[in-house]
């Protein structure tokens, strides 16, 4: 038995959240020391587990760990990560580690300053943790049991986090209407997998949830047929796909910076990982049966988020919106079915992780620091926080799908791939790119530059060290990746290869 | 030296990135030490070009100075770069300019740190264009260049640059879109994105087979387009101009001598290194539209400039106009690809290209003058000032000159042939755009006229108005374009030499 | 003949009268305020009891034993020891119950009734079944009752005593009858009389209405659930708690041998039925708590909810159905237990028990606050606690049985449940007090409470992270059913 770094990575959270709840409440600096501390030990072994495949044979799912768990019901606790998963589960490192960081929390009295959290850190953290403990555990999770195990302990944590730490007004409302979408989405996809499941054994007598061994279980072409919808946007909920993407912007809005960084950067990811793993990976003919629909949803998605994120005036609303049409265009690369489309979805979730991360980081800095997040009611932040500015201008270039950044190299693949199955849809969905470029444009123009309104004179404090780290953590995975592309793609492209073959070489 | 010779071209591209990233951790407060350090080092790639023109072989065909890196595997794309005649031309136009540019604005006292490190950025992006020989690399650098232009015209232009940018932006991201997707097109069809494999491929294609589910020449003619429309938005060829006034005026003035001269530029060249060498059919069946877009340009930009009362929208306006003759001898080459007539018309088109560079900055570099001067760009405000500034009021017509085509300076040589190249083809376009021509000169001497000539003027004769002459820095980048333009005008061979062989082979 | 077998089959039995008769000794020497201590007494020695049967008393291969009036198998056996966990926690949250607490005969009690309910576990037949029915209700019917002064407990009390020996009595007409048709009331004879052909449809239909209304009043499922609310509202707490947990395992327990063990041959039908009960229960009740503010009412009605869910597994008839329903009842109460505990010790304090008082509880006391997220979550279905697991379990039960449909209302109804529970959760972690003075109205937590809580908390979460060993439990359970 090698090293058990995937258990340890998934653990650990879960560990540091029950450790923190030990703690006493008003040890609020020891509590977010433990905090940090664990998220940067995931964050260590998370690179250099990433490290270790990148410079390996990258050769399927490897680091595998298997633990019988139920043997009655063929159910194990069995971990391992390929190409699609393992900068998922490095993504995840980096937001958790830059969410702790901005969370952190400065309290200024004398500028009516209270950034990060200050209200019950403790529970805050535990709750961040077991929430970041869940998405691990569903990006290396290679038994189907354990996935939607994982996956519910990461719906739950949300809900919480949003209600009690989000924002005053629409807090209530946003937290329930996401739990109740996600929860809707997954149970969905769950009687799927039972199904799944138990056509498994009356095909192969196996009876077993491990997705290696369901691969090759020979499902009927009409039972795919059948059973791929459900499946796959049951998981899409989560990952914001179109009509299914009302929660998405809500809970972004609602939540504090920590959540919607992860939400936005981690968990949108779940959704389209599961759907890709589950959905396409285990019901190829299904897949190919429904892409058209799924290509056309997402086209919608890609577009019409656009258009919605150009009209919005709330700056939270607008990143939320602007992650629908991104993550849109993560499911219209999922379903071209080709090497091009697929490579490019798998970027494309790790890179608009880290954007909208850095996104939601910059705009909590700003919102904490002026009260207000409405663009015509800031301006000239780039003099108070220039930091915050460059990262933000970063992040924007990576949206528009700007060469040099992250975002290029993951949008063009998956044009390309469209352009395999179908031009009409790319030309459409080219537009969005457009659109992302005058809203994301206007924005930054308006909040940093321009002269800065009076009221908020005097009041806009610099930003820390912390989340100067944190900015440029996440500006540096951007350009990184945008400039060598070799640092991310092979990895990607040997999961795609995986899951083309499983779809016959479609 | 050996190292240098290998990796010559990748040098001269990314030099000016590394000294932008040095400069991130100069002292921010030390302005003067932050504009030599960028000066000096965009001499360098300066210094490379001329290396690397003494060192290319202008009779032999093809690429030269080629280098691969390995950049995005999964969709074969690689840093290919290469140059041949037309590319080196322009690089050496780039290299040049850049320092002068930055030279320029050594009167810019705001974030000068920033605008510094923009400037080289762009440079990075200029010269990918030109070097590229993938094209999605060509791709790359097109869009990277639009950002530090952007923040340029949009951090230090003057009164309506929120507009100006945004227009800027959205009107070439606009543009690149039709160029995004057809790049797309050809890399999903041939899976590669070299040029030169391209090259190969693309014209050997069967006309009977069926592509994306259409026939070839409809992909051709889509994709024709595709590119045509971005490139046309670049130069700018009319009707897809009206972006080009707003950000020239906008922009701050060394900002509009990169955009004047280089810029517009990468369009021309995109139809050069892609869409003749690509749509050879189509460009012959097109070529009637696009020598009619580039009439109206020609005529249109000389009228519209003819009408400005703002004396840098009316070097913009010329901008329109010359550009319009790189065009109609690009449509004339299409046209009557393979004769005499064409490599003619090309061998003007480039030169016109690397001519329109030399003049324009110089025109928007003599604007800024004045206009830092004075803080108004009204010619009904100027008038009577050669007195006043005699050094410079000589400068101006000497450029001013050059602009209008005078025989003798490089405009005439390079306006000659593309007009000597086009009249057998498209012989009542070249007569209608002649008529441009006699609209080109009546702005030029109107602009004059309107500056320099009349009645001293006494408003800025004395007092807190007093006009100071053009100062020895400001005549320091000026030279070396005045030095080029009456070269290239007198003697025009070392340069078309270099130009003539890589036009042949296009053909 | 007495033989060691018959001894270890009810070992606990035994052992739980040992308990008792001490308790009866003890308690008269002990002061007034020294009587609390009885729950000590009751709680170690049933644990004590726990351990000893898991060491002593497991059964083998099935066997009946006392002249076939019990059988001696896993599935008595498992429930069993579900039921002496329930009393155990329930005995230990007694005990500082202001009123009941510090009154031996309450603890008494409970033992009785524990005691009934494990021979429901095992009897193997119609009489001894009905004597144990009984034996575990009537002191139920005392305890709902047992705060004289209190209206409602009295209202609770006798509620629960008309309709229980109504429907038990109509249950035993449904067993008059089969003893009147197949002439034995054994119940592992019966499904060799009763194969299907030889007894009408017609007949079989009413012998099971009957049967599966006075089951059906123990399992608290629509439409015998009425009594429900009211009496868990009016009892006292840990008695609701107990009344919702063990004595509904005890019920499926019954239905779980009566009808897998008796009718196979009519499984066609009785699943129907159940089926549409199932359904109708699970829908019914998430519906009806939506709109509780009493928090003791809306557990009521997510109680009757949960029991439909786990009807499923009785639906699916199946080796897997049986054993989720085993493990669901083993998850669900540890979890309402909990839930019962945590509204109990906050009444405790405060003497309040709507919904809106839970305002700012978690600032009160994080921990409760924790406990309650907990028990919450855990009903509303949510890893890494036991109400995922067991639903799952459930649901694939249904899905190999083919009652989809029936699970697609399982999973809707789940989704109301979230809806609900969050609901109540926002009270305890969103909302403040109205003077947001939190710090100066702390909810203390006796050592009794801290124990329990801790121990079915512990529960709650082994049971959903853990939980292979207690399902080869519900495995070996259902293995003999078939």
């Amino acid at each position: 038995m090698n090293f058990p770094i995937l258990s340890i990575i998934t653990f650990l959270p879960f560990v540091a959240a029950v450790i923190m709840l030990m703690m006493p409440a008003d040890r609020k600096t020891e509590i977010r020391g433990v905090a940090l501390a664990t998220a940067v030990i995931d964050l260590l072994l998370a690179g250099w587990m990433y490290l270790q495949y990148l410079l390996g044979d990258m050769n399927g799912y490897q680091f595998i760990e298997t633990y019988n768990w139920l043997p009655a019901l063929g159910i194990s606790l069995k971990f391992g990560v390929d190409g699609m998963s393992a900068p998922l589960v490095l993504l995840t490192g980096i937001v958790m580690v830059t969410g702790v960081l901005i969370s952190w929390g400065v309290y200024d009295e004398e500028h009516h300053i209270s950034a990060g959290i200050q209200d019950r850190p403790r529970e805050f953290f535990a709750f961040l943790f077991l929430l970041a403990g869940g998405v691990f555990g569903v990006f290396v999770s290679l038994d189907l049991f354990m996935l939607f195990f994982f996956y519910e302990i990461a719906v739950f944590p949300m809900y919480l986090l949003i209600a009690i730490w989000g924002w005053v007004k629409t807090r209530e409302y946003a937290a329930m209407k996401l739990t109740l979408y996600l929860f809707i989405g997954s149970v969905v996809a769950l009687v799927g997998a039972l199904a799944m499941y138990w056509t498994q054994y009356t095909n192969t007598g196996v009876l077993s949830f491990d997705m290696l061994l369901m691969e090759k279980a020979g499902f009927s072409a009409a039972f795919q047929y059948a059973w791929f919808l459900p499946v796959f946007f049951g998981f899409a909920v989560l990952g914001g796909i179109w009509p299914f993407h009302n929660w998405s912007p809500d809970g972004h809005v609602a939540a504090p910076t920590a959540v919607s960084m992860f939400h936005a950067g981690v968990l949108m990811k779940l959704g389209a990982f599961a759907a890709l793993r589950v959905g396409i990976m285990l019901l190829p003919e299904g897949a190919k049966q429904w892409a058209w629909l799924v290509m056309a949803f997402a086209g919608v998605a890609v577009v019409y988020g656009a258009f919605i994120a150009f009209v919005q005036t709330d700056l939270k609303y607008m990143i939320g919106f602007s992650s629908v049409s991104h993550m849109g265009l993560v499911v219209l690369g999922v379903s071209t079915l080709n090497h091009d489309g697929l490579v490019g979805a798998g970027v494309q979730m790790f890179s608009h992780g880290v954007m909208t991360a850095l996104f939601f980081a910059v705009t909590g800095m700003i919102y904490d620091r002026s009260h207000t997040r409405q663009i015509p009611e800031l301006g000239g932040m780039m003099k108070a926080l220039p930091f915050a500015g460059v990262g933000f201008i970063i992040g924007g270039l990576v949206s528009m799908g700007m060469p040099g950044f992250s975002g290029f190299v993951a949008e063009f693949p998956i044009f390309m791939g469209v352009w395999g199955r179908q031009w009409l849809v790319a030309v459409i969905a080219s537009i969005s790119i457009i659109i992302t470029a005058a809203y994301i444009m206007i924005a930054i123009r308006r909040v940093f530059f321009g002269p800065m309104p009076e009221k908020l004179e005097g009041h806009i404090s610099p930003i820390t060290a912390l989340d100067k780290i944190a900015i440029f953590t996440l500006c540096s995975c951007m350009v990184i990746i945008g400039i060598f592309p070799a640092v991310m793609v092979p990895m990607v492209e040997k999961g795609v290869e995986n899951i083309l073959r499983l779809l016959g070489g479609a | 030296m050996d190292f240098l010779n290998t990796h010559l071209l990748i040098l001269i591209l990314f030099l000016p990135t590394i000294a932008a990233l040095v400069m991130l951790f100069l002292p921010g407060g030390e302005t003067k030490l932050i504009r030599w350090f960028a000066f000096c080092a965009s001499l360098i790639p300066f210094g490379l070009t001329v290396y690397l023109w003494n060192n290319f072989d202008p009779n032999a065909t093809g690429f030269q100075f080629q280098n691969t890196y390995p950049w995005y595997e999964a969709l074969n794309s690689s840093l290919h770069l290469g140059v041949d005649g037309i590319s080196l031309s322009m690089v050496l136009l780039t290299t040049l300019l850049t320092p002068l540019a930055i030279l320029a604005s050594f009167s810019v006292t705001d974030r000068v740190k920033a605008y510094m490190m923009l400037f080289l950025f762009l440079e990075t992006g200029m010269l990918g264009v030109f070097m590229s020989l993938d094209l999605l690399i060509f791709f790359v650098f097109w869009e990277i260049g639009l950002v530090p232009m952007y923040f340029l015209i949009n951090q230090w232009g003057s009164a309506n640059k929120d507009y100006a940018s945004l227009k800027f932006m959205i009107y070439t991201m606009g543009g690149s879109l039709g160029l995004l997707l057809a790049v797309q097109m050809l890399g999903v069809l041939f899976g590669t994105y070299d040029l030169v494999v391209l090259y190969e491929r693309w014209n050997s294609l069967d006309a009977g087979s069926i592509l994306l589910g259409m026939p070839v020449h409809t992909v051709k003619t889509i994709a024709f387009w595709a590119f045509t429309i971005a490139f046309a938005i670049k130069v700018p060829v009319w009707p897809f101009h009206t972006w080009l006034p707003d950000a020239h005026t906008e922009a701050p003035t060394a900002g509009s001598m990169l955009l004047a001269g280089v810029l517009l530029k990468l369009g021309a060249y995109g139809f050069l290194r892609i869409v003749l060498p690509f749509y050879p059919l189509e460009a012959k069946i097109f070529a009637g539209a696009l020598a009619f877009l580039a009439v109206a340009a020609i005529v249109f930009g000389a009228f519209a400039a003819y009408g400005q009362t703002d004396f840098k929208r009316l070097v913009a306006y010329s901008s329109i106009n010359h550009m319009g003759f790189v065009v109609l001898g690009i449509a004339a080459a299409g046209l009557a690809a393979g004769t005499a007539d064409a490599h003619i018309a090309m061998n003007g088109a480039v030169l016109q290209m690397f001519n329109h560079g030399l003049s324009a900055a110089g025109m928007f570099f003599l604007v800024g003058v004045i206009y830092e001067r004075t803080h108004t760009r009204n010619l009904e405000e100027f008038g009577g000032l050669f007195p006043l500034v005699p050094v410079y009021g000589g400068i101006l017509i000497f450029m001013s000159m050059a602009s209008l085509g005078l025989p003798g300076l490089n405009g005439f040589v390079s306006e000659f042939l593309v007009v000597r190249g086009a009249y057998p083809v498209l012989k009542v376009y070249t007569a209608i755009s002649m008529i441009g021509l006699l609209f080109t000169g009546a702005y030029i001497l109107k602009g004059i006229a309107k500056v320099l000539h009349g009645p001293e003027n006494e408003h800025w004769a004395h007092g807190e108005h007093k006009l100071t002459e053009i100062n020895t820095r400001e005549i320091f980048v000026v030279v070396p374009l005045m030095v080029l333009i009456l070269v290239i005008g007198i003697w025009p061979a070392w340069i078309l030499e270099v130009i003539n062989k890589a036009v042949v082979a296009l053909f | 003949m007495f033989t060691p077998v018959m001894f270890a089959s009810v070992l606990p039995e035994i052992l739980i009268l040992i308990l008792a008769v001490i308790l009866l000794c003890v308690e008269p020497f002990w002061k007034e305020d020294q009587r609390r201590n009885a729950g000590w007494l009751t709680a170690g020695g049933l644990f004590l009891i726990i351990i000893v049967s898991l060491l002593f008393g497991q059964p083998g291969e099935p066997i009946a034993v006392f002249g076939n009036m019990i059988r001696f198998d896993w599935l008595g056996f498992f429930f069993k020891i579900l039921f002496m966990f329930a009393a155990a926690a329930t005995a230990l949250l007694l005990m500082d119950h202001e009123k009941a607490g510090q009154r031996g005969e309450a603890y008494l009690l409970l033992l009785a009734s524990l005691l009934g309910m494990n021979l429901m576990a095992v009897s193997a037949d119609l009489i001894m079944l009905y004597l144990a029915i009984e034996t575990a209700s009537i002191p139920l019917y005392v305890l709902s009752g047992f705060l004289l002064a209190d209206d409602r407990s009295t209202e609770a009390g006798f509620k629960y005593l008309l309709f229980g020996t109504l429907a038990s009595t109509i249950m035993l007409y449904g067993f008059s009858l089969i003893f009147g048709f197949a002439g034995t009331t054994n119940i592992y004879m019966l499904s060799q009389l009763f194969t299907s052909g030889d007894i009408s449809v017609l007949l079989a239909f009413s012998v099971f209405a009957l049967v599966i209304v006075g089951l059906g009043f123990k399992l608290a499922i629509v439409p015998f659930q009425f009594w429900a609310p009211d009496v868990y509202q009016g009892s006292p707490t840990p008695v609701a708690g107990f009344l919702s947990t063990a004595s509904k395992a005890a019920g499926f327990a019954v239905v779980i041998r009566f009808f897998f063990v008796a009718f196979p041959s009519f499984a066609p039908s009785w699943t129907l039925i159940f089926a549409a009960l199932a359904a109708i229960t699970m829908t019914v009740g998430n519906l009806l708590a939506i709109s509780q503010t009493n928090i003791k009412r809306l557990l009521a009605y997510s109680s009757i909810a949960h029991a439909g869910y786990a009807l499923i597994g009785v639906v699916a008839f199946s080796q897997l159905g049986a054993a989720s329903v085993v493990f669901y009842l083993a998850a669900y109460i540890a979890t309402n237990l909990l839930a019962f505990g945590v509204v109990m010790a906050f009444s405790r304090i405060t003497g309040l028990e709507e919904i809106q008082d839970y305002a700012g509880m978690s600032r009160r006391n994080p921990w409760l606050g924790l406990m309650m997220l907990a028990a919450f979550l855990s009903l509303a279905g949510m890893p890494p606690f036991g109400g995922f697991v067991s639903k799952v379990f459930v649901f694939a039960a249904g899905v190999q049985a083919g009652y989809t449909w029936l699970v697609v209302v399982g999973i809707l109804n789940s989704i109301i449940g979230v809806y609900y529970y969050l609901n109540a959760m926002k009270f305890v972690y969103l909302y403040r007090m109205p003077n947001e003075d939190e710090e100066n109205h702390p909810i203390p937590l006796t050592r009794p409470y801290a124990i329990a809580l801790a121990l079915l908390a512990l529960g709650v979460i082994l049971v959903g992270t853990v939980f292979a060993p207690w399902f080869s439990w519900s495995d070996a359970a259902a293995l003999n059913l078939f």
